[in-house]
């Protein structure tokens, strides 16, 4: 396994505003294997995002750079598939097309059109919607929104899966659901994942590394925790498990006692 | 004796059913259909009240019986002058038949006819001109809407002229528009009346304004998970045009076209006064002209008719939108 699959190295940015630029990120360095589940977690408002935007070559970094496969990233593409909070689908296109449109995208020289369809419902199996091809996102649940969201990422073949806050506007059960669908088609794709979150739990049962960010503004890399769970993992087993509750804490520690939320920091202030 | 009871309760239960379905049947009916009748009567009886009071140069004004007659009489009009014209070629046929007999290299015409335009031909007249007027603005807006919608820049070039042509009335317009027809279109054999072109450019000048406006807005505030979405797959100008920024747009682009269409409709009949183009506009102003006693109900009469095409165009225009619009939940009206 290389080591250095996709490199993050002394990334910074700043963003014009009508006063002093305001400078989000600085120094942020990280190295992430072929096949690995990052997750990056941090309270609102610490950059997380724009690490995210960064590498999906959305944002460009003001100083550093980010290195994929030896080739520098200057522009979004569709080797870094993007899944959006609000699943972001395209709320005039079936389910089917949707996914359709970024197949086409990549694949329409490599492969035929039956390839095409094949490709775009095995792709929307692997995510359990293959019983709603025709619907349009209107139609469907938010858990099956973002589904689909990630079927058209997956169908992209990238070499990173970007995800940004994939779970966050869903209800417990819902995300529960779709973080097992992730876990077996992680099991079966072996992709290389970068996953903001917010909740605890949820990245110390996905993740290989969490990467825990310090708060803004100039936020950075703070610490670097691996979890060594093996897989395939069973949320209600570890549930009971000391070593994944260990895990927890030590997330919940840097994020409550070290990384004091700079909201409540400003409360007890006042 | 439980057999019974349970008929008849169940007898019971269909009666409330159709007594309740009945309540909402005319509740229904109510809203749709007899408010809509009870306003129309109020008008029709305070328009009758009014016209008592109002005598003019040119009699009492009319009420809606008048107009009703003077309606009538239009359509009878127009019956009598086709079957004029039916009989003006029937002649000419005949003629040149007999011709043909006598010598069958005569070289035969037909002439077209020319009588007096009808109200009926005068609103097919006004139809295509608004018709050709809001295809041209169409063509124009969108596509320019669409840019400056996409560029910052070339929108804040091309702003300062959409705003301060935005409110210019079409009688202001229709002068510089004739002369210019009349400068470059010149022609042996013109396919259009130079009064038509007049006031259909003149109607695609006023009308432009809220498709491009609306269409900026519209291309302007796409979501911008949906612009990422394009830029990760890398779409080419021309399919994110299509695949993305049309179809997001395309609401705005209609409430744009809708709002252009009631103008450009508008516009139009005074347009059609000035340049006599032989519509609506032009009847009405001959009528004024011609000043009998008849007139004000004639007049009347064809500002009902207006204000039904009307109407009728924007149902059309909300038909096509609901058709074209991929949010089937959103409440148009």
């Amino acid at each position: 396994m290389k080591k250095n699959y996709l490199e993050i190295s002394q990334v910074g940015i700043e963003f014009a505003t009508e006063g002093e630029p305001f400078r989000a990120l600085q120094n942020v360095n990280l190295a992430i294997a072929k096949g690995e589940f990052i997750s990056l977690i941090g309270h609102s408002g610490c950059g997380k995002s724009t690490v995210l935007n960064i590498v999906a070559g959305l944002y460009e970094a003001t100083e550093g750079g980010v290195i994929l496969e030896g080739r520098e990233v200057d522009e979004p593409g569709p080797d870094r598939a993007v899944v959006f909070q609000n699943h972001a689908l395209l709320p005039w296109l079936t389910v089917y097309q949707n996914v359709e449109l970024a197949v086409k995208c990549v694949f329409k020289k490599s492969k035929s059109k039956t390839e095409i369809r094949d490709w775009v419902e095995h792709n929307l199996s692997l995510v359990h919607m293959d019983h709603a091809l025709h619907k349009l996102p209107a139609e469907l649940s938010g858990g099956m929104k973002q589904r689909v969201g990630i079927a058209r990422c997956l169908a992209m073949q990238p070499k990173m899966l970007l995800m940004d806050e994939p779970f966050g506007a869903l209800d417990a059960l819902t995300r529960a659901h779709l973080q097992d669908s992730l876990m077996e088609i992680q099991q079966q794709l072996g992709n290389t994942v970068i996953m903001i979150t917010h909740d605890v739990d949820e990245a110390v049962l996905l993740s290989d590394r969490i990467v825990m960010m310090t708060n803004g503004p100039a936020a950075s890399i703070g610490e670097v925790l691996r979890i060594d769970l093996p897989r395939p993992r069973d949320r209600v087993i570890l549930a009971d498990d000391s070593a994944f509750n260990n895990y927890r804490q030590q997330v919940l520690r840097f994020l409550y006692e070290k990384q004091k939320n700079p909201a409540t920091k400003k409360i007890q202030a006042a | 004796m439980k057999a019974i009871s349970a008929i008849s309760k169940a007898t019971q239960g269909s009666e409330l059913l159709t007594v309740s379905n009945l309540c909402l049947l005319i509740n229904k009916t109510l809203k749709t259909l007899t408010l809509p009748a009870v306003g129309i009567l109020v008008f029709l009886l305070l328009w009758q009240l009014m016209a008592n009071n109002i005598i003019t140069s040119l009699g009492q004004f009319p009420g809606p019986s008048q107009v009703w007659e003077q309606s009538k009489t239009l359509v009878v009009e127009h019956q009598r002058e086709r079957k004029k014209e039916a009989a003006f070629y029937e002649r000419q046929e005949k003629r040149n038949a007999k011709k043909l007999e006598k010598n069958p290299d005569a070289t035969v015409k037909i002439r077209a006819y020319t009588g007096k335009a009808t109200f009926v031909d005068q609103i097919a007249t006004s139809l295509l001109t608004v018709a050709f007027g809001f295809m041209i603005a169409t063509l124009v807006a969108v596509p320019l809407g669409i840019i400056c919608g996409l560029s910052e820049s070339v929108y804040r070039c091309v702003n300062p002229i959409i705003q301060t042509f935005k409110p210019v009335s079409p009688l202001a317009w229709l002068p510089l528009v004739t002369m210019v027809v009349s400068a470059l279109y010149v022609s042996n054999d013109p396919i259009f009346e130079k009064a038509f072109l007049t006031s259909a450019f003149t109607v695609a000048l006023c009308c432009l304004w809220p498709t491009v406006v609306n269409t900026i807005v519209g291309v302007a505030s796409i979501d911008r998970d949906l612009i990422n979405v394009s830029r990760v797959l890398q779409l080419g100008t021309a399919t994110h045009i299509r695949k993305i920024v049309i179809p997001s747009a395309i609401p705005m682009i209609f409430t744009g076209l809708r709002l252009s269409l009631a103008t450009g409709w508008m516009v139009l009949i005074a347009a059609e006064m000035l340049a006599q183009n032989p519509g609506l506009g032009k009847f009405i102003w001959d009528e004024f002209q011609n000043g009998s006693s008849n007139s004000l109900g004639r007049i009347m009469a064809a500002v009902l008719v207006i204000g039904v095409i009307g109407f009728i165009l924007d149902s059309l225009m909300l038909t096509l939108q609901k058709r074209v619009s991929w949010d089937k939940q959103a409440i148009l009206r």
